[in-house]
This record gives C-alpha cells, structure tokens and sequence, in this order.
C-alpha cells in the first residue's frame, strides 16, 4: 500500500520559528554585521534583502572531536596513488591542512570562524531602528499635545440622569422590594375586585358589611405600605461612570521643507531627498499612518507634490521664512496637533535674504517649536565649504541663527552633510537615544 | 543483457503527473519486490517545493521537529549556498519510518523522480528494515510519534520556563549529543506504550495535581513537580561506573537538574541513538540505494519500460553520484560514501558472476555463487561500514580506488606511506580503510568514571586516548563547560592512554 502525498501547498515558512531564534541567538554580531553594511550603502537600498556575514561567536555549536595533528599517532587511507611506494616519506603541507583529517579540521575551523546568510528588509530595519528611538516622544504625547476619550469606568451612585444604569438600577429595586415586603399591584387588584364585588351586592347583609370593613382597612394598610416602599427608590439608582483617558497620537506628519533656488543643484537636492525618505522610513516604523508635506520656497513658498519637490527648480532669491509660515498655515488648517505628531526637516544651503534668519528664529522660538516633535536643519555643503566650516560654530547666517535656536530647544538638531556618506552617521545622531542625549 | 521486452514507455516527457509517478511506482515495486527480492517498510511518498527540502535538511532530516535556534542558523546557511547556486538540493530524503517517508523535490524530471522512488523508497527503505543496526537500535514504528511528544514536550517548557532556559538546555544537551549513545550495551528501550502510558500518567498527575492558587505565586516559587514516576530502567542510585553514555548519565544523577531538564536530555539522547547507526552506516546504505536504483532503472530499460533519452539522464546523474575524486584534486573531500559503498557492491555482483582466479582465492565462500541477490541481502542485513570493508573489499576494487595507507606521527614532520594497492599490501590497506569507519576509533571514547555525589560534586571525566591522539584543545574546554551547566558543579576531564 504506498501513497503519494503532495505536500507543496503545505504552509510555508516552518522553519520561521527556528530563524527568529537564532536571529536573537546571533543579535550582537548581526547587529554589528548590518550598521557595517548599511554605511556605505545607498540610502534606497534599505529596502532590499542583503548579505550579511556574521562571526559565528555566540552561535558556536562545539562538541568533542579528536586532534590527530596536535599529538599521538594514526593511519589513514586515500584513493588516487600514483607514483607512491611503501616507505615513502610525504611532507606534510605547511597549512597543516593536509591528508582527510587535516582538510576536514580545515574546513571545520573555517566554518567556524565565518557565517553568511541573507536577510529580509524588515529583520534589517528592525534591527538597524532598534536603538533609535524618537525624541520625547512619550513626554511630549502623554502631557503636552494629548487628545483624550472616555473610557468606561465602571458604575457610580451619582452622575447625570442621561447615564442611569437600568438594568443595575431595576435589579437593587427588586431586591429592596423583596426584602422590604412591598405589596404587589396585583394583591392590591384582587382585594379591590373582592370589595367592589361585595359593595355591588344587592342585599348588604351585616356580614358582608363587616366585611367590607375588613377589606377597607386591609387594603388601605397594603396601600401605605406601597407608598414609604417605594417602588424605586434613589437608593436603587446607579449611574454608569466614565473617566478620561489621554490616548497617545498614533499619527505623524513630516514637512519637508527645501530651498529649490538656483544655489540648490541636482546634487544637494538628491541629498536632501535621502534625509527625507530615512526620516519617511524610520516614522513609518512608528507611527500607524505618517503624512508628509512637501514645501518648496524661494522668496515665496508652495505645497507641491514629491516629483515638483525633487525635480523642479525655479528662479529668485531665499527668503527662508516665507516656508516656515506656509507650514504653519497648512498645520492650522489640516493637522491638529491633539491628533498629530509633528516632524519637521528643513534642507537648505545656507543662504537666505539677510535680516530673514532673525524672522526665522522668532517663528521657529514662538510657533513652531513648541508644536514640533522634532524639528531637524540639513544644511548641504559642498566638500570644500565642509572644510573651511569645519567648527560647528562658524557658518553662514542661517547657520549661526539656527544655532541658537538649537540652544533653546532640546528637539531642535542642525547639521551639515556634503557626501551620502554623512547621511547614515547624521540621522543616528540626530535621533540618538533620549538617554544619551539628555 | 536480456532482450528488450515488448512493453510500451512509461513516461516519454520530461513533465511528472501523479498518474505517471503512481505506475511507475507499480512497476519498480514489482521489480524490486519479485525480482530484487527487496524486504520493505510500506511507501509513503511526499512531493515537496525546494523551500520545503531546506526545511527538512535543516531539522535533521526529520518531518517534525522541535525549535531550536540551530535548526535556524542552518538554514539560512543552507538557503544562501542554495540561492547562490553554490550546491544542488538532495534529490531526496528518506526517514527511517514505518511508514518509510520519502520525499521527492517537485523539480525534479520524470526520470529522476523514478530514480528516486527505487534509490530511496526500495533501497534505503529495504536497508532500514533489515540492517541489524537499525532493528536492533531504531524503532521505526515510533520515530514520528515520539518526535511529536518531543516538540510538544519542548514548546510547553518554553511556555512554562522561558525560551532562555530552555535553549541553554538543548544548546548543552547538543554539545553532548555525541556522547548521548549506548554503544555496546544494547539500550534499554522502553516500548512505545509504555513510554506514552508514563507520559499520559505524567499529564494525568499535572492535570490532577492543578489548582490555581499556584499561578499566583511571585515568580520563582514552582509548583511541586511530579513524583517521579518508577521506572524499571532506573538503578535506584547505583551510578554503575564507567558510563559511556554522558547524557544518560547526566540525566539520571545530576544532583542540580529539574524534572523537565531531565525529560529534554532525554529526547536529545534519544536522538542521538536514532541516529548512531546511520552514522555507521553510511557507506553501506548509499551503497544499498545505488546498488538498487542502478538494478532498478536498467531493468526498466531492459523491459521496454523507459526510453534511451531517460537511460542517459540516468546514467549521466549516477555516474556524477558515484565520482570519487583523487587525494589530490580539489574537490577531493573524504571518500565518496556512494562511490565505495556501490563500487563494492558492482564487485561482489562481478565476484559472483565472472569470479577470477584472485577472487576465488580472496572470497571462496561465494566466488562464482549465482545468487549475487542473496549475497547481498545477507551483506546490507548483517554487517555495518567497518565489517563490510574488512570482509568485502575485493583487491581489485583497491586498485580501481587506486588506494594507500599513509601513517601519521604528529611530531614528525612527513606522513609515511605504509602500504600501497601492491600483493603485500591489500590486507593493510584494507584493514586500515575498514578501522578509518570504526566510530570506536574516529569518534573520542569519553567516559564518567567518577561523580562524588556526597562531597565537593565534582564529576570526572575520561578521555581513553586511542594511539595518544588528543582531543582538540578549544572544543574541550567549550564542551565542558556545557557539562558543567548540566552537573552543576565542577566537571574535570583527564586523558590517559588507552593501553595505560
């Protein structure tokens, strides 16, 4: 009896289990493996599968096995003789790796030593995001900018007639009038049926008068007990209670603010334009939905959409400020900041009107700050420029402006990059953990 | 060769449909049954994906599992190799089962899958069956329950104990999975029901003994464990020293163990010995298969049955199987299992039908006997890798193999050559290639021979050195100290001479 069986459609991934844990397993020389790997990639790589080669520290897997080359004695045989007679004498190979046994030692310590496997974008990202962590988040979410909701908070003696628990509220009457005897309408109906029957009686005999007089004084006792047990009571009402509850925005939008004059070529937007999708890259990590707007200014600024951004350029002089104040337009307008975490990243070269930068402070210290999550100022040099600025406290107007901004602000960060090569080390830094940093 | 019987192809294309794999497998059935005479376990064939065939190499071969981080790291190596196109899938792999499982890799061509439905579904299936090895130490019929109480057993622990501990378990359990085997004595081996009315007793006591106050303990108390449940196989205390089982040894005495530690040590040894006599047997089984699907396909060839196009396919993927590379060449990496382990059973076959004079000489037990078939089924039921050498290894095959012995002193600086493929050196050369599979010899012989359970707990040790060769020095001391997770307490290891 034999069967076939066709197991492809049989769920994938059965070793996904056996990966995660050797991922922990191996994390310090994966880490390591993917910051070294990443630095001198380009930035839109991040999203591709890649190569990792790890040291097997950590993931070693020893067991006993014999050293025939460090003492003792023993024979072995090979297939392949061709010019050997017995008693020949054989040098054996410097490397120490010759013969069956040395080559497979050989082998054995080189597969040690060195490991190679892919991994997917997101266990790279995962692992590249893991000790960044976003300035102030919490602080800022949980006391400054909270949006609130009710939550249910169980149920109350006072509150508002419009929250009145019924069903709590019918169940401690019922209990009440149990305990407290109260007398039901429908006895109270049939002594009522009894005495009109009898008062309807043609003859009214002593008898029945006397009865009657019974049932008037029952009845009446049955009604004043109706009356002081009430059939509901305030003590029986419950109210359903609610308490407020901060909820953290899960929210963000990101302005991407850049200077498209003529000073700004092919090679400084292309700069900027990786800055942007890392941030783009690392709030989309956190956060369940991430806006972004793109505002391009020159002595007068617009909302356009990522092509224009990237791609178009126009002529005029800088005015910086006018982009600040059309951000801060378009938050007042779509994105509260209950609702929203606000990110903002600012590329230029530096250059704007003169007198400009002290607006740009004064928005940037009264405005914009206090509403930002983060609020980080790319200034794209070229190499040249990199090295006369080398201190970080010469610089061009805006720069020295800037400058004093970051003084104020813990969540304000300014640097300069003039190669992709600064991109990687600029944004770890600039998003350092808050530990660190504080 | 016999005449091409009157017969119609079975297959023509390349393409596989399960129709065409149903009566192809009919058709070898009937040869390797009727005409091989093949003794085998019942067929249950799986055709899996390539990712599939990872999964499976990566958990040692096994269809089910439990987690552990290495399976994982395999894997990815295996994956990367496989997508950079370094190394081919196995065609297959087969588990030593009742029922035989065999899987077939969906890439395969007709041709192959054929192929493989008589190397691994007739030839290994019939060697599992029959081998000594395996019936004395396997149990077919359990394996695949047994490994699911395994995973089940290790997933409620990761569950109850964390993964940490759990892992730093299995990862000392693994070092020793070596020394996790019964090698002389016969194991004792509780049969399956028993063993699963211990664990239906266990649960039933668990079960029994819940309440719920325990979950409300701070972490760290644990509720009471269950009483150990008598087993016959337990000494009552009596260390019985020397043990060669470590893990056997750990499991029953080490004064610092829990329950639940005790129960994995266990399922890793008993891994350990499911797989000891594969490991012994690795020349005479690929030899087996080969032996068989070689059989197989040219009588299928012989009968009309496949054409010539699939003839050469086969041809071209067996004669690539059974390459052996020369000492110096550079894919030379030990000696091709499948290539000796078929190429003495061709010669036992040739023995049988044209013996010559120096055959009749070597082997006149069957030299010129017609029944090379019954020759062989006595060779694959009764002897492993080592007796098989010493008793089959024709001098002819050495000269084809072109073999020679070379003697090694770890001082000298030059390997001396001891005996060559000559008249005065077929027995040497022979003996010595017949000890080189002698997992006495290749593997360390590390014993217990002292554990003072009352004093310091120090456990001790002993490597019996064979010929003074030493174990390698860093692995030592990284294996001990997984011992020394498992004892508890200070592990000492001392290596003396065998003869001493």
């Amino acid at each position: 009896m034999t069967h076939f069986i066709d197991r492809r459609l049989n769920p994938k991934g059965k070793s996904l289990a056996n990966r995660q844990r050797f991922l922990r397993r191996a994390r310090a020389q994966i880490r390591e493996a993917v910051q070294k790997s990443l630095k001198d990639a380009a930035v839109a790589d991040i999203q591709k599968d890649r190569k990792i080669r790890i040291s097997t520290k950590g993931t070693k897997e020893p067991r006993f096995r014999l050293d025939p080359r460090s003492g003792g004695e023993h024979d072995f045989v090979l297939p392949g003789n061709k010019e050997f007679m017995p008693g020949d004498e054989i040098k054996k190979p410097k490397s120490a790796d010759g013969g069956q046994s040395g080559k497979q030692a050989a082998d054995y310590a080189e597969a040690e030593d060195d490991f190679e496997f892919t991994m997917t974008q997101e266990e790279i990202l995962d692992i590249f995001f893991e000790d960044l962590e976003l300035p102030n988040l919490v602080r800022t979410t949980l006391t400054e900018t909270p949006s609130k909701t009710w939550k249910r908070a169980g149920i109350t003696t006072a509150g508002s007639p419009t929250q009145i628990n019924l069903i709590r509220t019918m169940r401690n009457s019922f209990g009440r009038r149990l305990a407290l005897q109260r007398p039901r309408l429908t006895d109270v109906e049939a002594l009522q049926a009894q005495l009109d029957a009898l008062e309807t009686q043609a003859p009214q005999t002593e008898d029945t008068r006397a009865k009657i007089g019974a049932l008037k004084t029952e009845l009446a006792k049955l009604e004043a007990k109706r009356q002081w047990v009430a059939f509901v009571d305030p003590i029986d009402i419950r109210f359903n209670a609610f308490a407020e509850q901060p909820v953290p925005a899960s929210r963000a939008v990101m302005f991407c603010l850049m200077d498209v004059s003529g000073s700004m070529g092919e090679r400084e937007k292309d700069l900027a334009k990786r800055f942007y999708m890392l941030l783009h890259l690392f709030l989309k990590r956190r956060y369940d939905r991430v806006d972004i707007v793109f505002i391009r200014h020159t002595h007068d600024a617009q909302e356009v959409d990522e092509q224009e951004f990237f791609y178009s350029r126009l002529s005029g002089g800088t005015i910086v400020s006018t982009a600040l104040e059309k951000m801060l337009e378009i938050q007042r307008e779509r994105y509260a900041t209950a609702d929203w975490n606000i990110y903002a990243a600012q590329a230029s070269d530096g250059y704007t009107q003169s007198g400009d930068a002290r607006r740009c402070v004064e928005m940037l210290n009264d405005d914009i700050m206090p509403l930002c999550q983060y609020y980080a100022y790319i200034e794209i040099l070229d190499e040249r420029e990199m090295e006369v600025f080398a201190s970080e406290d010469s610089g061009a107007e805006l720069w020295r402006a800037y400058r004093t901004v970051a003084a104020g602000w813990q969540n304000f960060a300014t640097k300069r990059i003039s190669k992709p090569g600064d991109i990687f080390p600029v944004f770890r830094e600039l998003f350092r953990k808050t530990e660190s940093a504080a | 060769m016999t005449m091409p019987e009157k017969a119609t192809l079975l297959f023509s294309e390349a393409e596989w449909d399960f129709a065409t794999l149903d009566r192809a497998l009919k058709v070898i059935e009937e040869i390797a049954v009727n005409e091989l005479k093949l003794d085998v376990y019942p067929n249950q064939i799986e055709v899996i994906s390539s990712e599939q065939m990872l999964d499976a190499y990566s958990s040692l071969a096994m269809p089910l599992m439990y987690n552990h981080w290495s399976f994982g790291k395999l894997f990815a190596r295996e994956e990367t190799l496989y997508r950079a196109g370094y190394t081919a899938l196995a065609y297959e792999i087969v588990i030593n089962s009742s029922p035989c499982i065999s899987y077939l890799l969906e890439e395969n061509s007709m041709t192959m899958q054929a192929l493989v439905i008589a190397h691994a579904a007739f030839g290994h299936n019939h060697f599992f069956k029959n081998n000594y090895l395996f019936r004395q130490w396997t149990n077919a019929g359990g394996i695949l329950d047994y490994l699911a109480f395994a995973k089940g057993y290790i997933a409620a622990c990761e569950e109850r104990y964390g993964r940490g501990d759990v892992e730093a378990v299995l990862d000392s359990a693994h070092a020793l999975m070596d020394q996790g085997v019964f090698r002389y004595s016969r194991p004792p081996r509780p049969s399956r029901e028993r063993m699963m009315e211990k664990h239906r007793k266990r649960r039933e006591y668990e079960e029994e003994a819940y309440s719920e106050l325990w979950r409300t303990l701070p972490a760290g108390i644990e509720p009471p464990l269950a009483p150990p449940i008598p087993d016959p196989e337990d000494d009552g205390g009596d260390m019985k020293l020397p043990e060669e089982n470590i893990l056997y040894f750990l499991e029953k005495h080490s004064p610092s163990l829990k329950a639940w530690q005790r129960e994995t040590l266990r399922i890793v040894r008993t891994l350990a010995q499911y797989f000891y006599p594969q490991k012994q047997t690795k020349v005479m089984n690929e030899g087996c298969a080969t032996f068989v699907h070689h059989a197989i396909m040219n009588r299928l060839y012989d009968k009309g049955l496949i054409g010539e196009g699939s003839l050469l396919e086969f041809l071209h993927s067996h004669t690539s199987v059974v390459f052996q590379p020369e000492f110096d060449d550079r894919r030379y990496n030990g000696i091709n299992p499948y290539a000796l382990g078929y190429g003495m059973m061709a010669d036992i076959k040739r023995i049988c039908e044209e013996p010559t004079a120096e055959d009749r000489d070597w082997f006149p037990a069957f030299a010129g006997n017609t029944d090379y078939m019954a020759i062989l089924r006595e060779a694959w039921a009764n002897y492993r890798d080592e007796s098989f050498i010493e008793q089959f290894l024709s001098p002819k095959l050495m000269r084809d193999f072109r073999l020679f012995a070379l003697y090694d002193r770890a001082a000298e600086p030059t390997y001396k050559v001891s005996a060559i493929h000559n008249e005065s050196g077929y027995r040497a050369v022979r003996s010595q290639l017949a000890r080189q599979y002698d997992i006495g010899i290749a593997e360390p012989n590390i014993q217990v021979v002292d554990a003072d359970l009352k004093g310091g707990r120090r456990l001790l040790l002993q490597h019996r050195m064979h010929r003074g060769v030493p174990l390698h020095e860093k692995t030592k001391h990284a294996v001990l100290a997984h011992v020394e997770r498992l004892w508890g307490h200070e592990v000492d290891l001392e290596e003396v001479d065998a003869g001493a």
